[in-house]
Parts: structure tokens; sequence; C-alpha cells
């Protein structure tokens, strides 16, 4: 092993690789609930090029390869199950390039979307990214890879159907461009209208190779921007709600959550409703088309709108929310994790009270929220339990709560987000055989050796 | 302090902590500076548990990890849990856990000895503190302030030009002071920062029976950590005095026509001090001085006020100087982004920030493009020939 870490020296120097036990241990957990297992080795790359030879050392090697952004899935993606290098992305952290024009950005792999988000600001403040509640410190391209979504998912869709090109280190070493950039200067089609081979690489939680560029759609950034909250007592109204608000097609985003503290929120189900627009009279004619839209709901009193005193609006309207971290300290104890099966609308009833039914079962602070997706296609659900890291009892109690969240969603005909290991096991179960068969060719042709993030979608 | 251990598991790691308030910028200097998380305080804080658990051993290497935050308090400033007003106090705890153990790192060691047998931590004769003072009034009862220079104004060669500078223009506003001369005494703030309890204790009281002693009723400090302990930390230990950092006495001098700068052009960009700006609010003060000597325009960096990045300096770090090395060591990067402003001058008001910033700015072959200048110097430099 060490001629893997003179080696690892070689590539990226001596101060950007790490066999110490602090490193060690840091890296190898995440902050969810999942078991902790230490990589051999930690690394920083700057270049596509140092990617490359650490994987081509690893492949002689046969080392397990972790690539890691900020690590903040929760589901222990990037606890290295087989030990190896961590390959930890963020010192690749260049906006490479933004088309104005063709309203686009290529990133490297350790972008984050903090840093991504005040740059566009500053200089391009007419184009927008879709930011994630997730910490600022996410990185673009690991929120991408496990599909994330963001601000504007309501109305484009998954992170990754925002993807416009990648740049990929292969398992076996080649560096390979993916979509028009493989053809073209300009990095604005994944795919169309070639094969759009991005598929190979999204999703797949760095088992077929590692991102080192992406690029990635921007959108136009409105001047104004408002928020409502809708309030209902009845969870059997909110498919409905939802299909008649996004049927305006007024709204930028739309945020559903229950949560039984503090009291005041207990048994209601309260919609987020975002506005942009360029003009008081554009975000009024927006509002209004979403008001007359709910009026039936305010007439039979089965709903009526939230009254948002000015000083709280800025709270709803951040993004990322600080709010949500804050979320982890509830029980004064820096944990939480959630299970967040994606599901079509009409289920949203059942999965919102099996969130309080598992809250109560198990005695675990929960909080139940959704963020509807691209019109309503579908919505990604959220199970979060918050838990005291040192109270290993109610972490236990968690995770139990969890597993049974998941185990709930997939009877109910869910597919988990950014599954947990035992998640994808319990998905693979349900998974059809030649969907399996397809994943697993897939996985031997890119990666002979089997050293990416191995553990994770992996087919017995 | 006392209840880290029952608190520190609170960090969630969610990384807040690593940034400005708008994102832009990575603002955490050991963060910045090594770039593995562990150097972040989430990677602090959890690698403290792990070793208060007996998950992992005491290593130098974990000293080092801890003992390179500069407890500069952006952290502080980002966190967005309830604790977050706590963080220092914990990594403050963790350290004062490791000085009871015995393990520490050799160049904490070195900055204790240092202090327990010099009275500053650069090792330097006590005979020789008031060397710089040339004629300086010592303090007498009656006087109306008492000058604290501290450890770097008195024995460092650039933090002299500042106390001199300073001396000069009280001088020139016929301000009632004096100097403790080779009586001063180092004022523990880094002392405490760094965790051993004991020494700083012993510091404060012979601080504040001198004080006392001497009737001092008000103090002024060269230094922003002499201002932000003595404010903070002397109080609850027994003292009995009014304390200013001296751009709050000077901003009050030009406000009441006792000190009038003159014509000095000059485009000049500032550096809010860690415990001048986060950790005491204050902020305008001294950007009001710059701003009243004419001829001086003041351009600010990016990062500034509470989301200033620090001169890696703190917790002792002007001395053992752990964050160094590097191009992306933290005094570095600094004058780079305020060189990137297209000013002349950096105008600090620390010593710590002096010192380091005029060593990273040879560095980095900013020689005569980039001059480190403190406050006091620029406003002596506009005060009238007769008047200097």
């Amino acid at each position: 092993m060490g001629e893997v870490y003179e080696t690892l020296v070689q590539i990226v120097g001596k101060n950007y690789v790490s066999n110490h036990q602090e490193e060690r241990y840091f890296y190898a957990r995440d902050p969810g609930l999942m078991a902790p297992h230490e990589p051999d080795y930690v690394v920083m790359p700057k270049t596509t090029e140092e990617v490359q030879k650490i994987i081509r050392l690893a492949n002689d090697t046969k080392t397990p390869v972790v690539p890691k952004g900020a690590g903040l899935a929760l589901t222990g993606l990037v606890i290295p199950l087989k030990g190896g290098i961590v390959v930890d992305m963020k010192r690749m952290d260049r906006i490479v390039e933004v088309n104005e024009g063709a309203r686009y950005v290529i990133v490297e792999g350790g972008v984050t979307h903090g840093v991504l988000k005040a740059y566009l600001q500053k200089h391009y403040p007419h184009l927008r990214h879709s930011v994630p509640e997730s910490p600022p410190i996410s990185t673009v391209v690991g929120n991408v890879v496990i599909h994330g979504q963001g601000r504007l998912t309501q109305q484009y869709g998954f992170h990754s159907d925002m993807v416009s090109g990648l740049e990929v280190v292969l398992p076996t070493g080649e560096i390979c461009k993916i979509g028009s950039c493989s053809v073209s200067p300009y990095w604005f089609s994944k795919g169309p209208p070639m094969p759009d081979l991005s598929g190979l690489f999204l999703g797949w939680l760095g088992t077929t190779g590692i991102i080192t560029k992406m690029s990635l759609k921007l959108y136009p950034q409105k001047k104004l921007k408002d928020v409502e909250v809708f309030v209902t007592d009845r969870e059997d109204l909110v498919p409905d709600i939802v299909f008649k608000i996004t049927h305006t097609e007024m709204i930028e985003d739309m945020g559903i959550w229950s949560q039984p503290r503090p009291r005041m929120f207990a048994d209601n189900y309260h919609l987020n409703i975002f506005f942009t627009g360029d003009t008081e009279e554009e975000l009024e004619f927006r509002r209004k088309m979403v008001w007359h839209a709910l009026q039936e709901y305010i007439d039979s009193k089965d709903g009526g709108f939230m009254q948002l005193p000015p000083e709280m609006k800025p709270t709803f309207l951040d993004n990322p929310q600080k709010s949500m971290s804050a979320f982890a300290d509830l029980r004064k104890g820096g944990g939480f994790e959630y299970s967040g099966p994606i599901i079509p609308m009409e289920l949203y009833p059942s999965f919102a009270r099996k969130a309080q039914e598992l809250g109560n079962k198990y005695r675990v602070v929960q909080n139940a929220s959704g963020r509807v997706i691209q019109q309503g296609h579908c919505m990604m659900f959220s199970f979060a339990f918050t838990f005291n890291r040192a109270n290993s009892e109610e972490m236990e109690r968690c995770r139990k709560a969890l597993h049974e969240a998941a185990e709930f969603g997939l009877e109910k005909g869910a597919v988990l987000w950014k599954p947990t290991l035992y998640e994808q096991k319990m998905m693979l179960r349900r998974m059809d055989q030649n969907t399996i068969n397809l994943m697993k060719k897939i996985k031997q042709l890119l990666d002979p050796n089997g050293i990416m993030n191995p553990g994770n979608w992996e087919v017995e | 302090m006392e209840k880290y251990a029952e608190q520190i598991h609170r960090c969630f790691r969610c990384g807040w902590c690593k940034f400005t308030s708008d994102y832009s910028d990575l603002n955490c200097p050991p963060y910045r500076r090594f770039r593995f998380e562990t150097y972040s305080t989430a990677g602090r804080l959890w690698l403290v548990r792990a070793w208060l658990n007996g998950e992992i051993g005491w290593s130098e290497r974990l000293g080092e990890i801890l003992y390179t935050c500069t407890a500069c308090r952006n952290c502080v400033e980002q966190c967005p849990m309830g604790f977050a007003s706590d963080i220092v106090d914990w990594i403050v705890g963790a350290r004062s856990d490791m000085v009871e153990k015995g393990r520490i790192p050799p160049r904490v060691a070195r900055f204790f000895e240092a202090v327990y047998g010099y009275g500053n931590p650069l090792k330097l004769l006590r005979s020789d503190r008031a060397a710089w003072a040339d004629g300086t009034k010592m303090y007498a009862p009656g006087d109306e302030y008492l000058l604290y220079v501290g450890c770097l104004g008195s024995y460092d060669e650039n933090a002299q030009k500042m106390a001199k500078s300073l001396v000069d223009v009280f001088n020139a506003a016929g301000v009632s002071f004096g100097i403790l001369g080779n009586d001063e005494e180092c004022c523990g703030n880094e002392v405490y920062m760094l965790g051993e309890m004991g020494l700083f204790q012993t510091l404060v009281e012979k601080n504040n029976q001198k004080f006392k002693e001497l009737g001092v009723k008000k103090i002024v400090t060269v230094c922003p950590h002499g201002y932000n302990v003595m404010k903070n930390r002397y109080p609850a230990l027994g003292g009995s005095f009014e304390v200013y950092h001296y751009t709050q006495l000077l901003n009050d001098l030009i406000k009441k026509n006792k000190v009038k700068p003159s014509r000095n052009k000059a485009k000049v960009t500032y550096q809010d001090p860690c415990f001048l700006g986060r950790y005491n609010k204050i902020y305008d003060e001294p950007r009001q001085i710059l701003r009243s000597i004419p001829g001086v325009e003041l351009v600010e960096m990016e990062k500034n006020r509470a989301d200033a990045f620090c001169c890696g300096g703190g917790s002792g770090n002007f001395v053992m100087d752990l964050l160094a090395g590097g191009e992306e060591s933290p005094a570095r990067i600094r004058v780079r982004e305020a060189y990137e402003t297209g000013v002349s001058i950096l105008a600090v008001a620390c010593p710590s920030c002096l010192t380091m910033f005029t060593d990273a700015v040879k560095t980095e072959d900013l020689d005569g493009k980039l001059a480190v200048k403190d406050i006091s110097q620029i406003v002596k430099e506009s005060l009238p020939a007769k008047k200097r």
C-alpha cells in the first residue's frame, strides 16, 4: 500500500494526499445514519489529468475509488464501503465558461452551488441555475449525479435533466466527452440529436466514472420574487390542489410540508408557492391566476392563504435555506436523515399520513415535505427524521423509521431517491430482471475491474 | 466552555461555516489553506469528539488540525444552528483539554513557554519591552488613559512603527496617556484562545492588580486582541476599567477636531481585524478615520466587515504560523485580494495583520506595489509636519 501512497503523492503533491487517521476517520462517514468504513487514502486532484492518473493507478492496483463532492446526500453514498481511495473533488473548482446566449455554464467537478450562484449573480445577473436546498457547499456535479432537485425543478425537471454536456474519466482511464461537446466546441446538448450517453453516468452514484466537467443549463433570472403559503387540513385534497396550480403554469416552484411541531403547524398541509416576474404587474397576474384556481377550496373552507408577515418572507425565499440545515439541531443533536421516495402526486395523502404514523410509532421528530417535479409529473417526497447523535437508541429508532418508510414507499409504487445501500438492494429485488441484466452489462463494460464506488448499484 | 464535550456532537457538518455570507468564496482560513474536510470547523469538531470517545488517538496532526483554527469567528457568523455562538468556545474547550493532558503540538508548547518565561510569545527579554518607546511617557496616576501596547507592538519591528505612530498622534492631539514600559505583560488573549487557562488566569490577575494599583480607569489598546480580552474576559476576573481600541479614540479625536489630517492622496483598502470586527462589531470607526483624511479613497475588498477574510494570525498563529507554507496561506490570499482592488495601501488596525501582511507582500512579490500600513501610520503621515 506504500507504493499507492507514493504514486498518489507524485500525482497531486504531498499536501493533497493523506493516509492519516484523521482524514480516514472523517471521510469514513457522512452526516447520516449509515455505518462508517474507512478509506485507505484521501486525495484531492486539481485537474482532469490528475484524476485520470489516479484512476489508472487504481486499475493497476485494483484499488477502489470513491468520488466525493460535499458528501451531503446523507445516505452514505460516499462512504468507501470497501476502502481504497476517496477522491475529494473540491479543488477542481473552476467555472470554466458561461455561454450567455445559449444559457449554459461549464463547471469543473468540484464547483459548489454556493459559488456558482454568487458568480452568476455578480457576472450574469439575468441568469440563474437551479439551486437545491442543500447547503451551499454541496457540489453541482455531486447533486446532479444523484438526480438532485432545486428551485427550478417544478419548471424544468430533475437537475440531471438540466445537463447539457459532460467530461468524464471512465473507470478504465479514458477521458470522454459526452454530448455536443464531443463533436463541437459548444456544450449545448448532452445528447440529442445523437445517442444520449449521459445516462451512463447520471444516477449511477459514481460507479461508472468520475465527472470532471459538466455543462449545466441556465435560466432567466427574474427581477422580482414572491411566495404565498396555501394551507389545508385535508391531505386528500393536496394532489388536486397541486394539479390546479400547475395547470396555470404561473409558478416557479412549489413545496408541500407538514410537521407536528410547533403546535401551530400540526394537522395542516402547507403549500409554499413561489412566483417570479420582471414587473409587479406580471407578479400580480401570476398570483391572481393561482388565487382563482384555488378559490373553490377557499369557498368550501377547506383551505386558505396564510398571512405571511413581510419579515418572514425572506426566510421562505432564501435559496438555499439555512432553516433546512437547522432541522438537524431540533433534537440538539446534529443529525437528520430522510428517505426520499419519488412518487406520483396521487400518492401524497397516504405518504403524509405514513410520515405521521412513523413519527408516533418510533417516537422521533418527523417532517414530511415534498417538491413538485415538472408541473406535477411526480414529486420528491421526504420522510425526514431528526436525531441526537449522542443518543444511539434514538438513532436506532430513526433507522427503523427510515427502513419502514422505504419499504412502504416501494410497496406503494415509489422509486427511492439517492438510495442507501439497503434501499438500492430493496429496489434491485423489485427491478425487472432484464433491466438488472442491462445494468450489469453496462457496469462490466465500463468498469471491468469493479473499482468505482464498489458496493453501490452492485448486482449480485 | 466547560460543557463543550456534551455539546460538540451537535455539529451536523453542513458546511455553511466555510463560506462568506453570499457564498462567493471560502472564508475559513485553515480550510482554505489545507482543503481537507478535517481542517474545516466540522472536521475539527467531529475529530475532537472522536478523540474524546476514544475512536482516534491523539497525534501531532490532530493537535495541528485543532490549532490551525485562527478563532476568526467566521463559522460563528455563518453557522445556521442555535449553538453557533458557542463554536469558538468549544474549540477553546478542546484545546484546554489537550493542554491539561499535556498533548499539544511543539509550536504551541513553545508559545506557552515563552509567555510564561518572558511575558511575551516572542521569547524576547522583558527588559527590552519598552526599547521602542524612546521617551514615551510612563503611565502615572492622573493620566486619563493607559496605552496598552501589547507584545507585537512592543517587540515586532513593523508593529513598533505602529505603536510609535500612535504615540505621536496622541501626543499631537494632547491626549493624556502613558505606557507601562517594561512592566507591561502579555494580555493573555492568545493564551486563552490556545487553551492554557492556568497561565491565562495568572496573566489576567497580574495585569488587573497592576491596573488597580496604578488607579487605571481607562485603557486604550494598540491591538484588537488585547482590546477583546480586556473588554470581554478581564471583568469576570476582577478588572474594573473602561477599554477602547485606539481606532475608537482616534475617531473621536478627529470628530472633535483634536486631530486634523491634511491632504494625503492615496487609494486604500481596509482589513477588518477579526477581534475588532466579528468579535466586537467595530466596523465603522476605522473606516470613518480613513474617510476623514482628505484625498484618501477607500476601496472595499469584496470580503469585508463580517465577511472579512482573516490574515491567518489569530490564536497565536502570528508566532506559530501553522497556516504558512504555500500560496494558499491566508495572508498571501488576502494581500492578493487587496492588490486586485487597485489600491496602493492595505490599511490595517491590528499588529498581527500588519506583520502577517508585511511578510506576505514580500512573498507575493508585491513590494513597491502594495504597502501595508496601520491606520495610525496613515493618520500620522497626514498630519501637518509640525504636528507629527
